[in-house]
């Protein structure tokens, strides 16, 4: 199933960016909109709009800081504010464990406004939307084994139908006489035993080639991890970004499994898995204990939760690694991501729903090069200043699309399926 | 243009063997050799049964699991360091004396890459094949791992310093270093010694240029080296310095003299080289006129250009010489204070003449810097004289030996052996255990410099510093630390360090900035003369052409532009790149001329099948080379054009003793004991063939010949340039004139479809006139793309791997040594547009991209090798055998058919040293097709660069290995299609030089070569036959066969 892109991908997006404009009720919408993206890249890391993580849930931030300026001044510099001696910040200071806030002081008021008012949007009771919230995969209707019966029945009836046949002819040259040799039994039959090897052979020559070609292959490697670690909990509910974690995908080449030290951003915080929180399954449907994985990462980490202090007794944490891809395969991940603007998901697929993560494309050179076939490259454009400069250089490309002679200029076009693209 | 190039004198003669060589891809049988296929006691069905069977198994077995990979994050990821993104950090190469400003590449922690520091105006970003090599050096698997006492370990840097503390108590040291040029050292050293009384620092180079320093002592009244201004020398004359190979800062020089030896088209200019030597050196093979002489003579030519340039009868000297005397010293008169005279004699008398020379026509303080000398030569011969005196009378209780080997380089190295004996406390800090360090009684290794700290002052201003890259990957400890330690100072070499350049900058940001840029510079270069004094020169001049003749035969011991002196002898990029002239790989061997092959070995290359003999059979016959009062060294021989008639020459650096590693284990034998009181110019030797004994000697690339088609490569007098600057486009619009002409050719001829290249198309252009030969382009390919070493016994099959070798071509009458003249052209991959290769490969793995590339790709491959037998340049290489260990196949390197691999290439295996491999490129496997890729991986990742910053690709976006390698700048490289890329640039001003390689095959190469410009009136002697004679002589044969069937 080589040749087909998996179009699960297109579809999370579109109803990602749906999800976007629809999220938002009481302010503008758009205002809302602009306010989770930066929720998303400033706050999420610590905050939760309806939980409490590293930092207090911030639903009803109105209510409890009427004043607008002092909870501007506050998100801007929080250290200027405490020291202004403001009682409400103090005290919540001081009841987190003194753990400081980042200061922010590149956010304007408007966008402070706006954060706000995606956290006030938020309600308790309705379900957070998430990136790829409601939209499960198309289930794909298999008929494989219905057409498999239809096709033995079939088989039978005409082999039977060909018994009869030749019964029928050798009881009518009885009748008129005609001479005939002595019937075959069928399974002594040439022509039988021709056509069952024929069939024999195609059917085992398909399976043959196709276990050939799906050697290497892993599509669905979901193996159990040292840790339970919930892509779901973390991207989904918590919105943490992939470049949080993964900001090597970012840089350079590997997208990176993150630092031990990385975790303990927020675990320091977040001892335990929330009691209301939803429950954790692994694929064999037993329940996973949160607060126990959590007290693993503690392990590895060589952190000491009561005394809140490092052990210096740290281990790296020996993660299974899942998307292999064989040493004659240049990939870059910040080619994608950064030069090329594609979304994690479009290869690591829905991950934000994902409990322990599981090898969502089959990374074959066929899935590799129709993607390339089909992408379309950010080419600049001098009249809106938009896209990458890089690609000015494809002149020819640039008359035609001024032209009108393409519409669009694909990765294929640049050279995107030449062997040295990625093996060298 | 109508001269006939060879590459080795069957090629010259047109034998038998050689048209034989040139009709076969591959020299050699097929490898069905001994017990191979054909009696093998298993018959063909039986082994077809296995292959069915083992590949039924491998598919079931590699099916049924697939093997549980791990990816382990860093606990806590340093700041710094992204994984899979590479940081490059300055630091300094040093080699004994020898320093180059460079800078690392460290991929994932570990040092892959060195590249010259462009931030430095003395180098200017150039580099060695030395310097390239030394990552390599970091990885050797012969290194020390621990401290040792009396043979055995000591458990740790404490109880190593205890014992020690105990041993040096109240003696008079003596601490042995190369030219030490480090600022903090020096004083480190000073603080150490005043701790011992009546200790001393000697400095001892292994290549001593005590010479020149006495003769400045005596002429300029400083005992130092000046700096020499190649960039500025109109006139250079070298009485046998080869500045470009191996002479005093040779990188320094190859860039300076590159600046007057690239001609433009405007100002068709250049500066003229005049060489007088004896052997055929690679300096001497760039020159424009080339002399020789005997090698005792040297003082006698020297003070006949004295003469000349002092308008003074010349005497003594052969006609052809003479002549020679007379022009360089027409042409040092006319341009005064713009020439320049050097000699590479070890003889202060020689010396003391060239400085008169020089100071007769101006060069002091022009061409002859004294403002800022030279720091890194400073090693004076009397004192390792007196050292050896004291260390035998006992004067000295204690030797200390950093980073050198006088055992083994030491002239009179039994000598020292015998006073290292007397001595009672002996301690190296040798990174291995070489032939004075297995000597010793205590061992602490020192740091590679990939893993120190540390700094340099090439010249007086100009400091270089150096900064680890890695962790030591051993017990070692770097000489500072240890010296600071033992005189009691409780500060770490880093913080003493940190002080004093932080005192010395002002502050810590200048500090941090300074290990950032890896250099620190005067604002303005400082320049001037020295006062000079002609007191000692007539005693010199007696002295110097009084030497008598020294006999009939006499030695020239050199050093190879690739190899050095030794101190890298266990390198195996070192020993597998070719030497520039002799193309001979693993060994030294004695060279000798054509004349002296004739009467020595009975071999006549001018005879057709004497020649052949020689040539084709790689067991070459082996002579025993005799210097009075010295041990014989018996070596094979080499003939080569160009070598004055009886001089014999051998290289120094081989030869190196077991432990000092698995390559370097039986090349060659150490030449080093033949000189005499340091001199490498040895009389009165004698030679004798050893009867019946051959040895081979792995000549690479000879055998690669172009069949007569001179269309390869171009060159021009200076006066046919200027006179018909267009004779070469010409010559190329004549050639092309029934395919469509110059302009018209890459659509006219050919049926195949012309493709465009929309965005980038990339092109190199390489000129002839700046390339010497030197090899750091060769080494910094096979570094940058996991070149395989493949062992001498492979090459002496052909199978050697390099990417980009140097063709070198000798043109001119090999019975006349001066008429010699050399041509080197750097061969890769052409990248044709209408690539050969491509179109003969059955599963497509070779193929064009739209970027202009001949892309290779491995995993395609299924080793057919008909692209290489198609390719015109035979740049193309294959994996004959597992060289890389990269099968998945365990045992898959020694086989009886394939044959056993040298033990340099199983080193090249070992886990330590696989370290070096750059991992953005493939590790290729047994049975795959390689060739030149342009350095692809640095191009994906230049222009993934310029995506993410948004902005079109720059030339410095884009650097292959070779290009950055080269200190001369011969090779650019970039987008063809920007008009105003480097590239671009150097192709339309330079028309008339440019040309293709074979052009008229209409392969379009995407590399262009500018062609050599001799600055010379002299007719290349010899042969002159015109281009065609192959074929007419073909013809001639035709008709001759058809005559007598008739």
């Amino acid at each position: 199933m080589i040749n087909h892109r998996p179009s699960a991908p297109k579809s999370i997006f579109f109803s990602f960016f749906l999800v976007l404009l629809v999220s938002g009720f009481g302010a503008s919408a758009q205002d809302i909109a602009a306010g989770k993206a930066l929720f998303i890249s400033n706050c999420a890391a610590c905050h939760n709009p309806l939980k409490d993580g590293t930092g207090p849930a911030l639903h009803g931030i109105t209510e409890r800081v009427p004043d607008k300026a002092l909870l501007h001044s506050w998100i801007k510099n929080n250290q200027a504010v405490l020291a202004s001696g403001n009682k409400y910040f103090n005290d919540l200071y001081n009841s987190r464990g003194k753990a400081a806030m980042n200061l922010f002081t590149s956010l304007t008021d408007a966008e402070i406004d706006n954060i706000i008012a995606y956290v006030e949007s938020v309600k308790p009771d309705e379900k957070k939307p998430g990136p790829g919230d409601g939209v499960t995969p198309a289930a794909e209707s298999d008929n494989t084994l219905l057409y498999g019966i239809l096709t033995l029945i079939l088989a039978i009836i005409t082999l039977v139908l060909l018994q009869v046949n030749s019964n029928l002819r050798k009881l009518s040259d009885d009748k008129e006489g005609v001479p005939a040799a002595e019937p075959v039994p069928f399974y002594r039959n040439k022509a039988y035993i021709t056509a069952f090897a024929i069939v024999l052979f195609i059917i085992g020559g398909y399976y043959t080639i196709q276990g050939a070609i799906g050697l290497g292959r892993n599509k669905g490697y979901q193996p159990e991890q040292p840790i339970y670690y919930s892509h779901k909990v973390h991207v989904g509910n918590n919105q943490v970004s992939c470049l949080y974690c993964h900001g090597g995908a970012y840089e350079g080449k590997h997208a990176n499994i993150p630092s031990t030290n990385i975790c303990m951003n927020c675990h320091m915080a977040i001892k335990e898995y929330g009691a209301n929180s939803e429950k954790l399954y692994r694929e064999d449907g037993t329940e996973v204990n949160g607060t126990a994985e959590i007290q693993k990462l503690y392990a590895a980490a060589g952190w000491d939760p009561n005394a809140k202090k490092y052990t210096g007794k740290g281990k790296p944490v020996e993660w299974i690694r899942i998307h292999n891809l064989p040493d004659h395969v240049y990939f870059n991940h910040s080619q994608h991501t950064r030069a090329g603007k594609v979304q994690c998901q479009t290869c690591h697929g829905p991950i934000q729903e994902m409990g322990e993560v599981k090898q969502f494309a089959d990374l074959s050179m066929g899935w590799c090069i129709n993607c390339h076939r089909e992408s379309k490259v950010n080419f600049y454009d001098p009249k809106t200043g938009e896209g990458n400069k890089f690609y000015s250089i494809y002149e020819k490309y640039h008359n035609d699309l001024e032209k009108k002679k393409i519409d669009s200029v694909t990765v294929e076009m640049i050279g995107g399926t030449e062997c040295q693209k990625c093996h060298y | 243009m109508s001269k006939k190039y060879w590459q080795n004198f069957g090629e010259l003669n047109h034998s038998e063997a050689f048209q034989q060589s040139a009709k076969d891809e591959f020299r050699e049988e097929l490898p069905f050799e001994g017990e191979g296929m054909a009696e093998a006691k298993t018959p063909r069905r039986d082994f077809l049964k296995y292959v069915g069977f083992s590949t039924a198994a491998a598919a079931i077995a590699a099916g049924c699991e697939t093997p549980v990979r791990k990816a382990i994050p860093y606990l806590n990821k340093p700041a710094d360091l992204t994984p899979g993104v590479s940081n490059w950090y300055a630091t300094t190469y040093v080699s004994g004396s020898d320093v180059v400003p460079v800078v690392a590449k460290v991929r994932d922690g570990r040092p892959i890459k060195i590249e010259g520091n462009e931030l430095s105006t003395i180098t200017g970003g150039g580099t060695s094949a030395r310097v390239q090599a030394s990552v390599l050096d970091l990885y050797d698997t012969a290194r020390l791992r621990y401290p040792m006492a009396n043979g055995q370990e000591v458990s740790s840097l404490d109880a190593f310093d205890k014992m020690l503390g105990e041993a040096l108590t109240g003696a008079a040291v003596a601490l042995v270093t190369p030219t030490i040029t480090s600022p903090t050292t020096k004083q480190i050293i000073t603080e150490f010694l005043a701790k011992y009384p009546g200790s001393r620092h000697v400095q001892y180079d292994g290549i001593s240029y005590s010479g020149i320093l006495s003769a400045n002592e005596a002429s300029y009244g400083k005992r130092a080296v000046p700096s020499y201004d190649f960039g500025k020398a109109k006139v250079v004359v070298s009485l046998a310095a080869d500045f470009l190979g191996t002479w005093l800062n040779h990188v320094e020089y190859q860039k300076g003299y590159a600046k007057l030896r690239k001609v433009g088209e405007k100002n068709p200019e250049m500066s003229k080289h005049y060489h007088f030597e004896s052997m055929m050196s690679m300096t001497g093979s760039n020159a424009d006129e080339r002399y020789t002489h005997k090698p005792s003579e040297a003082g006698i030519v020297a003070a006949a250009l004295l003469s000349a340039v002092s308008g003074q009868a010349i005497s003594g000297v052969s006609e052809s010489v003479k002549k020679g005397v007379e022009n360089a010293a027409k042409d040092l008169l006319a341009n005064k204070e713009a020439g320049l005279v050097v000699s590479g004699s070890h003889s202060a008398d020689v010396q003391i003449i060239v400085n008169a020379i020089n100071e007769a026509i101006g060069a002091n303080g022009t061409t002859i810097n004294w403002a800022a000398p030279l720091l890194t030569k400073q090693g004076v011969d009397a004192d390792m004289a007196t050292l050896i005196d004291d260390m035998n009378s006992g004067k000295i209780n204690a030797v200390l030996l950093y980073d050198v080997n006088p055992v083994y380089d030491y002239f009179d190295g039994a000598k020292f052996k015998a006073a290292l004996a007397k001595v009672k406390t002996s301690v190296s800090f040798n990174e291995r255990l070489d032939e004075t360090t297995a000597l010793v009684k205590y061992i602490l290794p020192a740091n590679h410099y990939l893993e120190s700290w540390g700094d340099a002052e090439i010249k007086p201003g100009y400091i270089s510093l150096m900064q680890p890259t890695i962790n030591p990957l051993f017990k070692t400890r770097q000489l500072q630390d240890t010296l600071l330690k033992w005189s009691g100072n409780a500060t770490g070499y880093h913080d003493y360090f940190k002080n004093f350049w932080v005192a010395k900058l002002g502050s810590e940001e200048a500090y941090d900035t300074a290990l950032m840029n890896g250099v620190i510079e005067p604002a303005a270069p400082a320049a001037g003369g020295a006062a000079f004094s002609n007191a000692k020169l007539a005693e010199a001049t007696a002295a110097a052409t009084a030497k008598k003749a020294g006999g009939t035969y006499e030695l020239v011991l050199y050093q190879k532009p690739v190899l050095g002196d030794g101190r890298q002898a266990n390198n195996p990029w070192l020993l597998e790149t070719p030497d520039p002239i002799t193309r001979a790989t693993w060994d030294n061997y004695v060279i000798i001329s054509p004349s002296l092959a004739k009467t020595l070995i009975g071999v006549d290359i001018a005879d057709r099948q004497q020649a052949d003999q020689f040539e084709v059979n790689p067991g070459k016959p082996v002579v025993k080379v005799t210097v009075p009062g010295k041990e014989p060294v018996t070596l094979p021989v080499l003939v080569i054009p160009g070598v004055e008639a009886n001089t014999l020459a051998i290289a120094v650096g081989y030869g190196r003793n077991a432990q000092s590693g698995r390559a370097t284990v039986g090349a060659g034998k150490n030449a080093y004991p033949l000189a005499v009181n340091g001199d490498f110019n040895v009389s009165n030797v004698s030679i004798e063939v050893v009867p019946k004994e051959t040895y081979k000697v792995a000549q690479g690339q000879t055998h690669m010949s172009y069949e007569g088609r001179v269309e390869v490569v171009k060159e021009m007098l200076l006066a046919e340039y200027k006179a018909h600057p267009d004779e070469i486009m010409e010559e190329r619009e004549k050639e092309l004139k029934p395919f469509g002409g110059l302009d018209k050719f890459t659509a006219e001829g050919t049926i195949y479809p012309n493709y465009e290249k929309p965005g980038i198309k990339w092109g190199m252009s390489i000129d002839l006139n700046a390339c010497y030969g030197c090899g750091s382009c060769v080494v910094a390919c096979t570094a940058e793309n996991n070149v395989a070493t493949v062992g001498k016994s492979e090459v002496l099959r052909y199978h050697d791997m390099a990417w980009l070798r140097i063709d070198r071509y000798f043109s001119g009458d090999p019975a006349n040594p001066d008429s010699i003249q050399t041509i080197f052209q750097p061969m890769l991959c052409q990248h044709c547009d209408n690539a050969p290769c491509e179109n003969v490969c059955p599963v497509a793995a070779t193929n064009h991209s739209s970027e202009g590339l001949n892309q290779m790709t491995y995993n395609r491959c299924i080793g057919t090798r008909y692209c290489a037998n198609n390719c015109p340049f035979k740049v193309r290489r294959f994996n004959w055998a597992d060289y890389t260990g990269a099968d998945s196949f365990p045992n898959n390197q020694d086989q009886t058919i394939v044959g056993h691999l040298d033990d340099a290439v199983h080193m090249m295996n070992d886990e330590l040293t696989r370290m070096v491999l750059n991992p953005d490129v493939t590790v290729r496997s047994r049975g795959v097709i390689e060739k030149c890729s342009f350095c692809v991986q640095r191009l994906q990742e230049g222009k993934l660069k310029a995506k993410k910053e948004n902005r079109t690709l720059t030339d410095s976006d884009v650097k292959t290995a070779c290009q950055q390698a080269c200190a001369a700048d011969a090779i650019v490289f970039g987008n063809v299609n920007n008009k105003d890329s480097e590239v671009s640039t150097v192709r339309r001003e330079n028309k008339n030089r440019l040309f293709y390689s074979l052009e008229q095959l209409h392969v379009l190469p995407n590399v262009s070569y500018l062609a050599k410009i001799r600055n010379t009136e002299m007719e290349t002697g010899g042969k002159l036959e015109k281009p065609e004679a192959h074929s007419a002589e073909k013809e001639g044969a035709e008709k001759k066969a058809e005559k007598e069937h008739a």
